[in-house]
């Protein structure tokens, strides 16, 4: 056994019996199990909320992007950074009134606000399609992870069959608690890696940041500025603006947000969270580092260039450290994800459909969802093929077109009613299928200029405020009438 | 002092905007490309923004908010 498949091993360990054990002789009922008795203090609502930015995603795929598209990377740092300015405004109010009618789950929000369960149900479905794919993408990350940092001593295969076990035990034992405990390991060992790795990389190779740079610069003239075409400065800003906007649409990230014991939390993490994801630059750095190092990956084979590097930079031991690190970077939203995920089917889809249900029968059903939807994603992810691909490109733009019906339901008087809004989401969603699976691109249609580049998502969404006003105007009159009829 | 929250448009204007005009790789900014040493910046200014708002905001000095 290789030094550093025995510290990637110990990790598994380590992250199982901390999760096991963070339900410390708590009775888990279903406020417990999923919101965390509403009782976590700014620190752990910080790691749960900063739990999105620290995926599999950011570590292989920030340093993935940074290597194979240069300056388009740098999106990733803006997007999470204008999210979190929103939060300051969005999260409190929505808190508040979680913490009034006792609410779990993101459709509950939905449902509440628009009084409604079937806009409830129609949410939770969006969320899942979402959710799914995300979780696949966990699940492979996981995978490539363990296999590189073992010398190929564990499959992929074997290393995803692990890890959905270790989650799954330790969801279904702690709940949110587990996930807790367990970014608090994740956050430090990343924290110490990310850093180590972006100052050690371009001073070992190159002598320094600049010199890295003008290497590249050299090299590869305009990969550190955005192009002119494609990914342009449009591409940016439009992309930037909906991926901000999605951020806490996520169902795991909404949910993760009534955890908080007070608001304050989120406008105190909403100055210090910035600053604290500005470690994606490091990230970023180690893929850049990787560009003139360990040329010539392609395709989906450029999430590997932090690990290609590694290897051929560090002794065993140290490849182990960063594979036990990538272990918890998707154990952690992996379990976030699983969590929001069965409480969303419980709670939002069988619960509707069955009167009488009360908080124990769904807590237990929840648990019992647990295991099914990570067999679901093993699946998926041991099957491939490109229809999770395109699902995964997909999520973001899914998730977004919750955004405005969500924030019309935070108006003193919401403009909306149910119908606009599910009408809305509808289209929205439909639209995002339709040009995705299509194959759409503005990009076909040279006249429209500089617009061609306007990520497609966009369309989706001025899609779904169109339909949402006109619907909202249909209804309108017609309710007018009725109350008057009825006076 | 609630108008300092206008000051959160800020960021939206460096980030989304400020690319148009600044995309550039030289000069070089404390070793960074020009645009990343932009967005950096403005990740740094987002920061000291919403800690200002954060201070001068009255609801967070109210105790036990919310409960």
């Amino acid at each position: 056994m290789s030094a550093a498949l025995l510290i990637v091993a110990a990790a598994f360990a380590v992250a199982l019996g901390l999760g096991l054990r963070a339900r410390a002789g708590r009775d888990m009922g279903l406020e417990q199990w999923t919101v965390g008795g509403r009782g976590f203090g700014t620190a752990f609502v910080f790691l749960l909320m900063a739990g999105e930015i620290y995926t599999t995603f950011t570590f292989l795929g920030g340093s993935g992007i940074a290597y194979g598209k240069g300056a388009p990377a740098y999106y990733i740092l803006c997007y999470i950074t204008l999210g979190y300015v929103t939060s300051y405004w969005l999260l409190p109010p929505v808190w508040r009134f979680a913490k009034e009618r006792r609410l779990f789950t993101q459709p509950d929000f939905f449902a509440a606000k628009y009084e409604s369960p079937a806009l409830g149900m129609l949410v939770a479905l969006v969320g899942l399609v979402a959710l799914v794919p995300y979780m696949v993408l966990q699940f492979k990350g996981l995978g490539i992870i363990v296999s590189t940092a073992s010398y190929g001593a564990i499959s992929p295969t074997v290393a995803v069959w692990i890890g959905a076990a270790a989650v799954t035990a330790y969801v279904v034992v702690s709940g949110v608690h587990g996930s807790a405990w367990n970014a608090v390991l994740k956050d430090i060992s990343i924290l110490c890696v990310v850093v180590f790795l972006g100052i050690y990389l371009p001073l070992h190779y190159y002598g320094g940041y600049e010199a890295m740079f003008q290497a590249i610069e050299a090299q590869k003239p305009g990969f550190l500025a955005l192009p002119a075409l494609g990914q342009s400065p449009t591409w940016f800003a439009s992309t930037t603006l909906l991926t901000a906007l999605g951020a806490f649409m996520w169902p795991h990230t909404f949910g993760s947000l009534y955890t908080a014991k007070e608001p304050r939390s989120f406008r105190r993490n909403a100055a210090i969270l910035p600053l604290y994801q500005l470690i994606n630059l490091f990230v970023f750095v180690v893929g850049f580092a990787a560009v003139l190092q360990v040329p010539g990956l392609t395709g989906p084979d450029v999430d590997l260039a932090l690990f290609k590097l590694s290897l051929q930079s560090f002794p065993p031991w140290f490849v182990g450290i960063i594979g036990a690190t990538g272990v918890l970077t998707a154990l952690v939203p992996g379990s976030m994800i699983l969590i929001a995920g069965a409480t969303l089917l419980a709670n939002n889809i069988v619960r509707p459909l069955r009167p009488g249900m009360d908080d124990a029968a769904t807590a237990s059903l929840a648990k019992a969802f647990v295991p099914v939807m990570a067999l679901v994603c093993v699946g998926f992810t041991l099957s491939g093929g490109d229809t999770i691909v395109q699902l995964l490109l997909m999520g973001y733009n899914f998730v977004t077109q919750l955004f405005p019906c969500f924030l019309a339901s935070l108006m003193r008087r919401n403009p909306l009613d149910k119908r606009a809004a599910a009408a809305g989401i509808v289209a929205g969603v439909a639209m995002v299928a339709a040009t995705t699976i299509g194959g759409f691109s503005l990009a076909h249609y040279p006249q429209l200029g500089p617009l061609r580049d306007v990520n497609i998502g966009v369309l989706a969404l001025v899609l779904n405020l169109v339909v949402t006003a006109l619907v909202a105007k249909l209804v309108q009159p017609s309710e007018r009438v009725s109350r008057l009829a009825s006076r | 002092m609630r108008h300092l929250r206008w000051l959160a448009v800020l960021p939206f204007l460096g980030m989304l905007v400020g690319p148009y005009f600044l995309n550039r790789v030289e000069p070089f900014i404390l070793g960074l490309p020009f645009l990343l040493a932009w967005l950096v910046f403005c990740v740094l200014a987002t920061s000291a923004i919403m800690a200002l708002i954060y201070i001068t905001d009255p609801q967070n000095r109210a105790p036990e908010e919310g409960r």
